[in-house]
């Protein structure tokens, strides 16, 4: 092959020339322009869906970190209430307790003085036949001998006789 | 098997002859046919989710985004997308046409089918318009006087070695690529010559044509790729104050 067998090609220098300066130009305007505009649009797009991926995590995070701290507030709080439930519960049945104490007292102090009053009355009602019931005897036994008088401090003898036992 | 490209002189101008290398012409052509077609077919959809040849297109555009990204900044360079892409494509599609077959007519062994980048004519052809472009962008990117006292630096004695400096690299990058799809063609001549002399020859040199077609393969993208990237290497130069 004979390389410059017929000195310069200016011929084919010209036709790359053309060829190649018209395939650029067609190939930049109408097909590299669009694409590269297609290229940074979603380039950009991916940049603020990856901006905004950021965005939403902090977000996520920040309400993950609110809802814990809730939570813990929540499980305080439970933890008071149980307390103090727990306390009033012990509270009551303490006071429950006082008083079924008290009432208790107050019940034997009641029946204590029914007692008493019983006791009291069964007293009285026995000096009285005593009385009565000596009196008869006395009028009985001693009937002429004694008057009015010595037959009343004999009685009382009698009575105080009965009240020492 | 000597191989002759189809001229054609149809007139003469200013007493010199113009001539075309039809060969060149058909096969440069068709590389270019192909690559507009493909880019075409590509850019077609415009799909903000890209599929297929898309894909294909878009990977390459990124592919020349990066070799100019690596040579200058991106404003200054973004305009030169169109130049690095067409060359990077038509250059590549060039080495490759050669690669599978090679066309030559039986009577007169013209070739009729080859790497239209091994005609050193072309070659030369686009190492210059890059070259001529950098001084035109040269000029309208930094101002005439800038331009003209970049010739001076960093010291003034520098000057002739600039000069020549300009026409080493339009030698050298028309040259490398021309010598480089020049020699693959004309080894895988011989190959196939010796191959397509008898049944045992041919045999024998399959093997060594499978190879020395892998490394055709190899050496035209790398040439492609050196290409486009000194391209943008020459235009930083130029575009860029240092």
């Amino acid at each position: 092959m004979e390389i410059l067998s017929e000195g310069i090609e200016w011929g084919t220098i010209f036709y790359s020339l053309a060829a190649f300066t018209v395939l650029m130009l067609i190939i930049g305007k109408f097909a590299l322009k669009p694409l590269m505009g297609i290229m940074e649009k979603r380039q950009n797009q991916v940049n603020d869906d990856l901006d905004n991926a950021e965005k939403s995590r902090v977000e996520a995070e920040k309400y993950l970190e609110q809802q814990r701290e809730e939570l813990k507030a929540a499980r305080v709080q439970a933890q008071e209430t149980l307390e103090q439930a727990s306390k009033m519960s012990e509270q009551q049945s303490r006071q429950v307790l006082e008083q079924a104490k008290q009432e208790a007292e107050r019940i034997k102090e009641a029946a204590v003085q029914d007692i008493e009053r019983e006791k009291e009355q069964a007293l009285e009602s026995v000096r009285n036949q005593v009385a009565s019931l000596s009196v008869a005897i006395a009028t009985k036994v001693i009937e002429k001998e004694l008057d009015e008088k010595e037959q009343e401090k004999l009685i009382d003898s009698y009575l105080k006789e009965v009240e020492a036992k | 098997m000597s191989a002759q490209s189809i001229y054609w002189t149809p007139f003469e101008l200013f007493g010199t002859p113009i001539t075309f290398n039809v060969t060149t012409m058909i096969t440069f052509t068709i590389a270019g046919l192909i690559v507009f077609l493909f880019t075409f077919l590509g850019a077609r959809k415009m799909a903000m989710r890209p599929t297929g040849l898309q894909n294909f297109i878009e990977w390459v555009v990124d592919f020349c985004r990066g070799i100019i990204k690596a040579n200058m900044d991106w404003k200054t360079g973004g305009r030169f997308i169109a130049l690095a892409y067409t060359l990077l494509f038509v250059i590549f599609v060039s080495n490759m046409m050669g690669i599978p077959f090679e066309m030559a007519t039986y009577e007169t062994h013209s070739v009729i089918w080859k790497s239209p980048t091994s005609d050193p004519f072309l070659a030369l052809t686009l190492a210059a318009f890059v070259v001529v472009l950098t001084h035109i962008y040269g000029i309208k990117l930094r101002g005439s006087k800038e331009y003209l006292m970049d010739y001076f630096r960093p010291k003034w004695f520098l000057f002739p070695f600039k000069i020549i400096e300009e026409f080493a690299n339009t030698l050298t990058l028309g040259m490398r690529l021309f010598g480089n799809v020049f020699a693959k063609e004309v080894l895988m001549l011989l190959i196939v010559g010796l191959g397509a002399s008898s049944l045992i020859w041919g045999g024998i040199m399959f093997a060594p044509t499978m190879v020395w077609q892998a490394f055709g393969i190899f050496i035209g993208s790398l040439q492609a790729y050196i290409f486009a990237m000194l391209a943008m290497v020459y235009m930083s130069h130029k575009v860029e104050s240092h």
